[in-house]
């Protein structure tokens, strides 16, 4: 480790790692700083992604891929099913060995990654962020940088540090607890969805297979509804009713920041990207793509930034967040706060009036028009939505 | 105060997001409070997937006057 970079990434999950890749491909001096011992680990994720999102990136690989998704099961909370029609493929990754290999691309582009070092304040100078302080090995380092790429996930500190407000409310905080089960019987290709209070209240449960009779299953709860029962307890009950031969190979928990996505993602000398800048879709919860997605402008920008010697040029990458994915996660999220309102006979009747259409119509765009039927007093919100 | 149950954490970080004074430490290994900056709000114990968190009804902040 050198005493100064002209890039600083803070967090090497995919879009930490993916601005590292892109910002030491267009000349910039990388180094990313990884809390954990080992990159990829621990797994923090449902880790299911669509084909589109990711071929932009990485070639899907066996050796990252558990299981090809061409199915969705919807469970309304009665236990109708719905199935509607996807286009396209979708995986179910092994985020260890994809988290490797996203890590591998940045370092073969140059970018030095260093894991077991934790950062722990930003320093500034003159309002601009210039660098981290870093404990390694046992000593504290300061670390010089022109630019700083907070990449640290949910917890979202390096920005708070520089003075952005990054905090997650309650209402978007969605408390999650996962785990990966052998000896779950599932079909490989299909990704089932439960809904309900009695499941996951203002969140959903998931079974995402991952080949040999093994799944991920996991929930999340908004953390504004789990002060009574927490989202393990939730996992524990669905587990014993559904899979009681399950054998539990991994627990983890987890936070997924389901938030209207930050007007500022940038300072001068800092930008933010992944869940750290609360770029997940508000409504699937879901951010490896679009946080590679960010960290691909990012790392591009600081890369120019340097090159130019011009930090004004900074802003383009918030300009390019806003217009591109910004825009739509802004739309999401007050779609997420209609289907927020949801009680389980909504749901049921959603579902019911879904399973009614030839098996032909039954598309995702469909379940949203039964929504909005099923439930008047929607119609309302959504045309809000569509006209604000 | 918020006392912590180390051995139920799982160090996800779900309690450092909604921490409103960002006074929860968490390194690859361990966790821990910044005492004289918590307001015993409770969002980190309300958050939490694990049962991390139990809040014990004593004030943690209280500066005794020199």
């Amino acid at each position: 480790m050198k005493d100064s970079y002209d890039v600083v990434v803070v967090g090497g999950g995919p879009a930490g790692t993916t601005a590292a890749r892109f910002a030491a491909m267009g000349g910039a001096d990388v180094l990313v700083l990884e809390k954990d011992r080992e990159i990829g680990v621990p797994v923090r994720c449902g880790e299911a992604v669509d084909h589109e999102g990711i071929i932009e990136f990485i070639q899907p690989d066996k050796k990252f891929v558990a299981a090809e998704i061409r199915n969705f099961k919807l469970v309304a909370p009665d236990g109708t099913v719905v199935k509607p029609l996807i286009e396209g493929v979708g995986y179910v990754l092994d985020r260890r060995v994809f988290d490797y290999e996203l890590a591998r691309l940045a370092a073969d582009e140059g970018a030095e990654i260093v894991t077991k070092a934790y950062v722990d304040s930003v320093t500034r100078n003159n309002g601009r962020v210039d660098g981290v302080t870093v404990q390694y090995k046992g000593d504290r380092i300061r670390l010089k940088s022109k630019i700083v790429i907070g990449a640290d996930g949910v917890e979202s500190r390096v920005g708070r540090w520089a003075g952005m407000n990054t905090t997650v409310s309650m209402h978007d905080m969605e408390s999650a607890a996962q785990v990966t089960a052998a000896n779950v019987n599932v079909e490989d290709d299909t990704c089932l969805f439960y809904f309900g209070e009695k499941y996951a209240p203002g969140g959903y449960l998931w079974v995402f297979p991952k080949g040999n009779r093994t799944a991920n299953i996991g929930l999340a709860v908004a953390a504004d509804q789990s002060r009574k029962k927490h989202a393990l307890k939730f996992l524990e009950e669905f587990m014993e009713k559904k899979f009681p031969d399950a054998s539990v190979l991994s627990k983890l928990a987890g936070g997924v920041p389901c938030a209207e996505t930050l007007e500022e993602v940038s300072m001068p000398g800092l930008m933010l990207v992944g869940d750290a800048a609360h770029q997940v879709n508000p409504v699937s919860g879901g951010g490896i793509i679009s946080g590679m997605i960010a960290g691909k402008m990012a790392g591009k920008v600081a890369a120019d930034v340097v090159k130019k010697n011009d930090m004004s040029l900074l802003r383009d990458y918030d300009q390019e967040w806003q217009k591109s994915l910004g825009a739509r996660h802004h739309r999401y999220y007050k779609i997420k706060k209609v289907i927020y309102k949801f009680r389980d006979n909504d749901l049921n009747s959603i579902a019911a009036a879904m399973s009614k259409l030839p098996e032909s119509e039954q598309t995702l765009g469909a379940l949203f028009k039964q929504a909005v039927i099923k439930h008047p007093t929607l119609i309302v919100d959504v045309m809000k939505l569509f006209f604000s | 105060m918020i006392e912590i149950h180390e051995d139920k954490c799982d160090l996800c970080g779900c309690c450092v997001g909604v921490c409103p004074e960002n006074c929860i430490d968490l390194t690859e290994s361990r966790i821990s409070i910044e005492y004289d900056i918590c307001t015993d709000c409770r969002k980190c114990e309300w958050a939490c997937p694990f049962e991390v968190f139990e809040f014990k009804n004593q004030r943690a902040n209280v500066k005794v006057p020199a």
